[in-house]
């Protein structure tokens, strides 16, 4: 009997322990696991949606509004925290490939940098927020604007704009929070050795997961941070 | 030791000579009681942490029915104010706070949760004979969840209630309402995820889990109906949970996104709620008319006719009802093209509706027609759905609906299709699976009374309403005008008659689970996977995977059916009331 063989049905009875009783194989349940999370996606994306729709609305209605209340925003902040998502949506990934290929060193040190890049978002995101705070940018709490004024920019549109971007990013931000919960649970399995090439339906949901947090952004930050970039005064 | 002390192994009980012992018999089922879903585990923590489907699906009964009740209790009053023209029994506000209630109560923990979650969780998993749904947890979970939300409104309701109507409208809900707006949304913002997680669940239980052999048009036209139920939930409620969370905003913290006075549209909160609001509708109703679908085919012996129109047709409905919500928003500043348009498909909407009906007609052309309480829930069903749809057709034609809108029409309109079409259905379904859920029958006679009662009733309370709103008479007024009281009159005895009627049923459903009949495994007897495993059916559904060889409504004779046993070699075994020859 070769290493190999021995290898084999450790794996076998891993796969066996992970099986719910409810579902005939294994198969059966990677199915079902992946597709629930697709339509998780899809409601979270009718979710989302529905600011987008007012999003979309008010842009219209007030455009130079919304361009002044963009030109308040930190361009480089919002593209630095860009650049880390999306590293991160590739270091995700390449924890998802080594789940697969069954590299337990390797899936763990993806996901712990997976988990560093999400949490480097959330305090580079907390630096903005404490610079609106300073700006007197938040509303409720103390909004005043002497920012940039185009013709046709009202203040309590602009301060609708605001709005829109601490609920929009307010809530890519809880989903983020999530993300990282999720992300220690995965780390903490992967390091007992639960997560095989026979078994890792889970690391793949928590990509999938993480990519969809990761694209709300790539949508939010152009919408959000570059609609005033170039007003002149 | 005597047999009785035995444990008997469910999967392997030894059966006795039926000639000698009728199966049905009480005296049966003492000597061979089989391990089910119900005597598996005891106690209360079996109950509440449970992870099968079939318990959970009892934790929703017992929970829509209380909410049911109190629902009921708030149209008693509503009814005992409009008895006379005058505001003398409660005045305007409590008046605005009880129609409030009633409305959310009803729509929200009842009427949304009722079929889904009892009928659906109990029996999408037999019927396409799986062990559970594709993820028990999150079912219970999900329990759980319109628990909270529920725990919410109550709270809002007890600490003084909320009277801006279940529409929500702003600005009043945001500006000027000085009750519990934000507490009751949020009850409704928690209970839209259990809503949501029950969709995907059962999502993903019909994509994955079918038994083999059972293909997707050998479903019964009941999971159809609930996958379609399924997709609206998933898609729709999301947008309503955003709305929420954006109204309670808007009241807290004044965000403008919905205040003209800070740059916002009112009307887009509209479009919003609405958005969801109108294809919920169909998230009430669509459930009824599966179970209208088994009802006509077992009762009346036959093969839905047309089975794929009928199944496709849900699915129609739940797509086209996501294009028609601006018919709520005619008399809005809404523009008159948009309109027009939403008209257009509204009018659509009705077809699919209308095949439905068509071909539950077509089924009962020359069927073997037996008027089991069922099956007088569904007939029921398809006159009263079919007046409450005609007149959502006065509703869709703009001109006419200018004339009607917020009068006592819409009142009778959706009361036609909610309580005519999607309780009549939650009823007839309670009936017909009631031998299964809990392994007795109910009183059959006693059946047939209520549901006569139930139907004399429920057009006594609204046709008259019909004809008020036709006259003008606006609604969501605790006072009216002197000429509509006989009208009123009418509807509140009405209302007395139906409410009557459905505590018989009331009362001996509870009878039947202690002194009800033992019930066979299919009693009625009809083709579907559910029938063919036990009353009640063991946790584990089935004592092995079934192999579907058979189409949907395929009606044999009776002998050929048999209880998918667990080894080959019992399979012809005697099988409880199916031996009748
Ligand atoms: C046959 C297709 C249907 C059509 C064409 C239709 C049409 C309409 C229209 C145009 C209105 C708005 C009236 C107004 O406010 O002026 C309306 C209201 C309503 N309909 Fe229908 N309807 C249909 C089916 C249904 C179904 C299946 C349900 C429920 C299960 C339903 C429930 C309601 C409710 C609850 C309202 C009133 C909402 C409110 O303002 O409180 N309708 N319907
Ligand atoms: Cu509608």
């Amino acid at each position: 009997m070769s290493a190999a063989d021995i290898h084999l049905t450790d794996a076998e009875q891993h796969a066996a322990t992970a099986l719910q009783h409810h579902f005939d194989n294994m198969e059966q349940q990677r199915v079902a696991g992946t597709l629930g999370m697709w339509v998780f996606l899809i409601t979270e994306i009718m979710f989302f949606g529905g600011l987008f729709t007012a999003y979309v609305l008010y842009r219209t209605l007030n455009a130079a509004s919304f361009a002044a209340g963009s030109s308040g925003l930190n361009v480089k902040m919002g593209a630095a925290n860009t650049v880390v998502l999306i590293c991160s949506s590739l270091t995700m990934a390449l924890a998802v490939f080594y789940a697969q290929t069954g590299s337990r060193r390797m899936q763990i040190i993806f996901l712990l940098v997976t988990w560093a890049l999400g949490a480097t978002f959330l305090v580079v995101k907390g630096f903005e927020y404490a610079e609106k705070f300073r700006d007197n940018h938040v509303p409720w709490l103390n909004f005043q604007w002497e920012g940039k004024m185009p013709p046709g920019a009202s203040v309590p549109s602009i301060r609708m704009f605001y709005w829109i971007y601490f609920v929009m990013t307010g809530l890519h931000a809880f989903h983020m929070i999530i993300g990282l919960g999720m992300l220690g649970f995965l780390i903490y399995f992967a390091w007992r050795g639960r997560y095989t090439p026979e078994y890792h339906a889970p690391v793949e949901l928590g990509g999938l997961y993480w990519h969809f947090v990761d694209i709300v952004w790539i949508f939010l930050f152009p919408l959000l941070y570059l609609l005033g970039a170039n007003l002149t005064h | 030791m005597s047999a009785a002390d035995t444990p008997i192994d469910p999967l392997n009980p030894v059966m006795p000579d039926p000639s000698a012992l009728p199966a049905d018999s009480p005296e049966w089922r003492v000597k061979f009681p089989h391990v089910n879903y119900i005597n598996a585990h005891y106690g209360i923590k079996s109950w509440l942490l449970t992870k099968d489907h079939k318990r959970i699906a009892l934790l929703y009964l017992a929970s829509v029915t209380v909410f049911f009740a109190l629902g009921g209790a708030y149209a008693i009053a509503i009814r005992l104010e409009l008895l006379t023209p005058p505001g003398d029994f409660v005045q305007a506000h409590t008046y605005n706070k009880l129609f409030t209630q009633h409305g959310i109560i009803m729509i929200f923990f009842f009427l949304i949760p009722s079929i889904p979650a009892v009928l659906g969780n109990f029996l999408v998993p037999l019927m396409i004979g799986a062990k559970d749904l594709a993820f028990p947890r999150i079912n219970l979970l999900s329990w759980y969840i319109y628990i909270a939300g529920a725990l919410f409104t109550i709270w809002a309701l007890l600490n003084g209630g909320i009277d801006t109507g279940w529409t929500f409208y702003v600005p009043y809900s945001t500006s000027f309402s000085n009750t519990y707006v934000v507490v009751a949304g949020l009850g409704i913002f928690i209970t839209g995820f259990s809503s949501i997680l029950t969709g995907l669940n059962f999502i993903v239980t019909i994509h994955t889990m079918r038994a083999p052999g059972m293909t997707w048009f050998r479903l019964p036209l009941f999971i159809w109906s609930t996958y379609a139920t399924s997709l609206i939930m998933v898609l729709g409620t999301p947008v309503i949970a955003i709305t929420i969370l954006l109204v309670a905003l808007e009241r807290l913290a004044h965000i403008g996104i919905f205040d003209p006075r800070l740059g916002g549209d009112p009307v887009l909160f509209q479009h919003m709620f609405w958005f969801y609001s109108h294809p919920a509708v169909y998230i009430m109703v669509l459930p009824s008319m599966g179970v209208v679908s088994e009802i006509v085919a077992t009762f009346s012996r036959k093969n839905i006719f047309g089975y794929s129109f009928v199944a496709f047709s849900s699915l129609a409905i739940a797509i086209f009802g996501f294009l028609v919500w601006g018919h709520h928003m005619f008399t809005s500043s809404q523009s008159v093209y948009a309109s027009m348009i939403f008209s257009f498909v509204s009018f659509a909407v009705a077809i699919p509706s209308a095949v439905k009906v068509f071909n539950w007609t077509a089924t009962l052309y020359k069927g073997s027609i037996s008027y089991d309480t069922p099956m007088l829930y569904a007939l029921g069903f398809i006159g009263l759905f079919t007046m409450g749809g005609l007149t959502g057709l006065f509703l869709a034609a703009l001109g006419m609906d200018v004339h009607l809108t917020d009068t006592y029409f819409i009142v009778a309109h959706f009361h036609y299709i909610m309580v005519g079409g999607a309780l009549m259905g939650y009823m007839g379904g309670l009936h017909y699976w009631w031998p299964k859920i809990t392994g007795r029958l109910y009183p059959e006679g006693w059946g047939r009374f209520s549901a006569l009662v139930i139907f004399v009733g429920f057009n006594l309370t609204f046709f008259p309403l019909f004809l008020a709103g036709y006259m003008g008479m606006p609604r969501r007024y605790h006072a009216y005008a002197e000429e509509f009281q006989v009208l009123n009159v009418m509807s509140t005895a009405g209302a007395s008659i139906l409410g009557f009627g459905l505590l018989i049923p009331g009362i001996y459903f509870l009878w039947s689970m202690r002194y009800g009949k033992f019930a066979a495994p299919n009693p009625w007897p009809a083709t579907g996977l559910e029938w063919r495993t036990l009353s009640p059916p063991p946790t584990e559904n089935f004592a092995s995977t079934p192999i579907v060889t058979w189409e949907a409504y395929e009606f044999r004779p009776i002998e050929e059916m048999e209880v998918i046993g667990p080894a080959p070699e019992q399979s012809s075994r005697p099988v409880p009331g199916l031996t009748t020859t």
